[in-house]
């Protein structure tokens, strides 16, 4: 019903009235437009708001209790990760099935690398994320070079994974890990400082982070005025500033008031910020939304289509490595069968956050909103103590109901 | 002769903001092959669709009787079943299939939803002889050449009782021989009883199979010939279909300072591709052109002719296979094997197919423009959004581009506005040379006008420009000098001063004669 109003609250604005109203209409119109363009992100935002408020009243309140944020990060962080990676392979156009079994592969060789050869840390993790990369490198040389549809490439590397997790395991579960690369999986940010009743690092972190969002906002403002655009006006400005101070300084509370930021969501955190500035601001990213977009006028544009998609491939095996990595470190343990169905969701939360499947469309960010609405389905569900067998049925209808909202909205609009 | 089979009467159908149709009427007789003519943009396919169905009854005006009787086909079964079959310009077959299969296709001989084989093969084959063909039925689509295709699509006409036989274009795609064979048949089931419109540019075909000629001018009928009577000249036919007089408006062109006869900025020398699939055939053969700056050059022709075929070439191999030939900038010779090495050496090639291969259409009019040269807004990698927004401001303030913002979805634009998204998109690279395919193709009158101004403005600032057109007056009112190409060859080339629609017309229709 939502779209009912935004689709045709614009048109009766009335024009000619004062001046100040008239402006001020036309800016209405702005962000309807905006919020139209991207209503499936708002929607999602909104659904998920409505998931958590729904579970927080069902679960009393359990939810939302810092012990339970902190667990829903740690839970689902390698899902995170694995949905940036691909939602960039599906924004290109393509599709990446291998990743569970190469989170499990590359687990594999964490656990052979540390347990069985005492190499130190720093050199696992490195290698690690170089296998990974290779992985996908090997995967992206086949799709981009050779033209073989990615489903295929990846649903044999979905095989052959799997196949060389159980080779180097030899079918059985290796563990433990040692307790430095423990630390990616669940550590926490470590305590210093006077005793207050905040985890004092996360509280200077969560700090310096609100300033830095500020600034940039700020900054950016005044680059818009600077190129004499459009700019919103002051007291709208000002209420964009102080909502997204309000959440960040919420959420830092909330995880300061346990044991502290995971180190996990550092990592993530930085992921983000980095690969939303990757496919928001640069050449890589425009040429990724080009190709998914439209092939045919991205290569008549002289867009290099072949080397994006093998990048895009590498890449995405480098975070598969690291979600293995965290994975592996979280249960501190390797196993044959870990990563089993992670692409499914990594797909799932790229697709209910806004990914379409003909590609070109999609953000990061989406991508991580689509994670979380599943995380807090299953974190949620879980507190209330639903088998997992009517979790999957209502995740799944979740993912159908997101899409299904998407088409008919779309719809509507092309109408 | 007999009386008439089909009459559709004053006839109009508009898609958004065009008038594909305004007024057409036509008389087909009994048993003759009626040819349809026109230029491109005419109508021809248009009307064709009306009367086949594809734009269902009610989507137009005006009555079709067919047989004596008033027609309101909801789709193409509806025509079908009233004998009525049309093949299209684009052939239909599944490729993976058997010929019998295609033929049967959707028309199946079953019984309970069982196919039978027996007769279906038996059919089949009867089908296949009285078309010429002696493949065997079971043969795949995919493996036999395009001629070949296009009988079967005539026996799958058949195979529907066809009463009426509408082939679009029919040879366009086919070698001398193949066409040949085609038109033969056309005339050896025109003996059986078959009614046949068929719509073709090449005059030569016209004269050998067809009775009688319609011909379509900017959705008009403009009159009705008897192929057989003397006086029905090619060039009376010719005249017929570019008749317009040149009333439409083009700005006055403004000329370059620098002197005209230094080196051209772009030389094509003896160009040859060949197409991508069939090998063997010849799309560009050995085509020589070349651009100075502060020109606007002309390449005229009808479809197939192989324009955009040479375009696409040269700009980084981006159609066919390469089979010869040069590129030559300012007199020294550079690579264009791919998009990148083109646009760096200022190459723009804008398409005239802007919604596959000119523009990404999710995505926003800003972003549009910038791609070929993002790297003119970014640093270090990474794209100025702020400075990129600016230069969309620039060019939609500039070239008049109607949209609330930059960041509305191309898709969501009029056809002259995205054309001028993809020209912003071009121009922003800084090119020396354009290469603009049917720039104005499918947008209105207004929209054309501003779109020739930019192209003035262009050759003023001393761009070269080749300006592919198969609209004759716009070429006329815009070029220094057009080339004429016709089935992949130059066929002429000819100055402003001595250029007419007449002269062009008969260079594009230079085939070689149709093989008996």
């Amino acid at each position: 019903m939502s779209t009912d109003v935004t689709a045709k609250s614009p048109a009766p604005a009335p024009p000619g009235k004062s001046g100040g109203a008239a402006a001020g209409g036309g800016l209405l119109q702005l962000m309807l437009d905006g919020l139209r363009r991207n209503m499936r992100q708002y929607g999602m935002l909104i659904a998920l708001g409505l998931i958590v408020a729904l579970f927080a009243v069902w679960t009393d309140g359990v939810l939302l209790e810092p012990r339970n944020v902190s667990n829903l990060v740690l839970q689902n962080s390698y899902v995170l990760i694995l949905a940036i990676g691909m939602m960039m392979v599906i924004i290109a156009g393509h599709i990446d099935l291998s990743v569970g079994s190469l989170t499990a592969f590359v687990g594999a060789f964490a656990a052979v690398l540390t347990v069985q050869h005492d190499v130190p840390w720093p050199v696992a993790v490195a290698l690690c994320l170089v296998v990974g990369a290779i992985a996908g490198a090997i995967q992206g040389f086949f799709i981009a070079y050779l033209g073989i549809p990615s489903f295929i490439v990846t649903l044999a590397g979905m095989l052959v994974f799997r196949g060389f997790t159980e080779i180097l395991l030899e079918g059985q579960t290796l563990g433990p890990f040692p307790d430095s690369l423990q630390k990616i999986g669940n550590g926490f940010l470590p305590e210093t400082g006077p005793e207050t009743n905040y985890h004092n690092i996360t509280l200077l972190l969560g700090l310096v982070l609100i300033v830095f969002v500020v600034l940039q906002e700020v900054r950016d403002r005044k680059r818009q005025q600077e190129f004499s655009l459009d700019v919103l006006p002051r007291n709208i400005f000002l209420l964009k500033l102080v909502s997204i101070v309000s959440a960040a300084l919420v959420v830092t509370l909330l995880l300061a008031s346990y044991k502290g930021a995971p180190i996990i969501l550092l990592i993530l955190g930085v992921l983000i910020v980095g690969y939303g500035y990757v496919m928001r601001n640069a050449v890589f990213g425009r040429h990724i939304y080009a190709i998914g977009g439209n092939l045919p006028a991205a290569k008549l544009s002289g867009v290099k289509d072949k080397k994006v998609t093998f990048l895009v491939f590498l890449n995405m095996g480098a975070l598969a490595a690291l979600a293995g990595l965290a994975i592996a470190a979280r249960l501190n343990a390797a196993s044959p069968k870990a990563g089993l169905n992670y692409e499914l969701e990594a797909i799932a939360s790229a697709f209910i956050g806004g990914a379409s499947m003909s590609g070109g469309v999609g953000t990061v960010l989406g991508a991580i909103i689509g994670g979380l609405v599943l995380g807090v389905l299953n974190n949620g569900m879980n507190l209330l103590s639903v088998g997992s067998d009517w979790q999957q049925v209502i995740k799944g209808l979740a993912l159908l109901a997101a899409v299904g909202f998407d088409v008919w909205n779309k719809r509507k609009v092309g109408s | 002769m007999a009386g008439p089979v089909l009459e559709m009467r004053s006839i109009v159908k508009t898609f958004p903001g065009v008038k594909a149709l305004s007024d057409v009427t036509l008389t087909v007789r009994q048993g003759e092959v009626h040819a349809i003519c026109g230029e491109n943009g005419a109508g021809k396919s248009t009307l064709m669709k009306v009367l086949s169905g594809v734009h269902p009854h009610g989507t137009y005006e005006g009555d079709i009787l067919f047989e004596g009787e008033a027609c309101e086909f909801k789709d193409i079964r509806a025509s079908e079943a009233r004998g009525i079959v049309i093949i299209h310009q684009e052939l239909a077959l599944v490729p993976y299939l058997s010929l019998a299969e295609n033929i049967f296709l959707g028309n199946e001989h079953a019984k309970g939803g069982l196919i039978n084989w027996n007769e279906t093969l038996r059919h089949a084959s009867e089908l296949l002889r009285r078309v010429g063909l002696s493949d065997h039925p079971e043969t795949r689509v995919a493996d036999i050449g395009v001629g070949k295709q296009q009988l079967v699509e005539i026996a799958k006409a058949l195979s529907k009782k066809v009463k009426l036989l509408i082939l679009d274009e029919p040879t366009a795609a086919l070698n001398d021989e193949d066409s040949g064979k085609l038109l033969d048949l056309i005339l050896e089931l025109k003996k059986q009883g078959i009614t046949a419109i068929i719509i073709s540019h090449k005059l030569n075909e016209i004269r050998k199979v067809a009775d009688s000629v319609t011909i379509l001018r900017d959705g008009q009928t403009i009159e009705t010939l008897d192929v057989k009577a003397a006086e029905t000249t090619e060039d009376r036919i010719i005249s017929g279909m570019v008749g317009r007089d040149l009333d439409h408006r083009f700005p006055e062109r403004t000329a370059y300072e620098e002197e005209l006869d230094a080196a051209p900025a772009l030389e094509i020398r003896n160009w040859t591709v060949h197409h991508p699939i069939d090998q063997q055939r010849k799309v560009v053969d050995d085509v020589s052109i070349s651009v100075k700056r502060g020109e606007i050059v002309g390449i005229a022709g009808l479809m197939g002719a192989g324009r955009t075929e040479l375009a696409m070439s040269v700009f980084g191999r981006s159609y066919g296979r390469h089979a010869g030939g040069t590129v030559l900038k300012d007199g020294k010779e550079i690579r264009t094997k791919t998009v990148a090495e083109a646009v760096k050496h200022g190459i723009a090639y804008v398409t005239e197919d802007r919604k596959h291969y000119g523009l990404n259409l999710i995505d926003t009019i800003n972003r549009n423009i910038s791609l070929t040269a993002l790297n003119k807004v970014t640093k270090r990698g990474v794209v100025d959004e702020h400075e990129e927004r600016q230069v969309a401001e620039r060019f939609r303030k500039s070239m008049n581009i109607k949209a609330p913002t930059v960041f509305e979805p191309v898709g969501k634009l009029s056809g002259g506005n995205q054309q001028k998204v993809v020209l912003s998109k071009w121009i922003f690279a800084g090119p020396e040379v354009l290469i603009l395919d049917e720039p104005t193709r499918g947008i209105d009158v207004g929209a054309k006008y501003e779109i020739y101004t930019v192209i003035d403005q262009l050759a003023a600032e001393g761009k070269a420009v080749v300006f592919i057109s198969s609209e004759l007056p716009e070429l006329l009112g815009m070029c220094d000098r057009i080339y004429t190409m016709a089935a992949g060859r130059l066929t002429g080339e000819v100055l402003r001063a001595e250029a007419s629609q007449e002269v062009l017309m008969r260079q594009m229709t230079k085939d070689k004669e149709v093989t008996r």
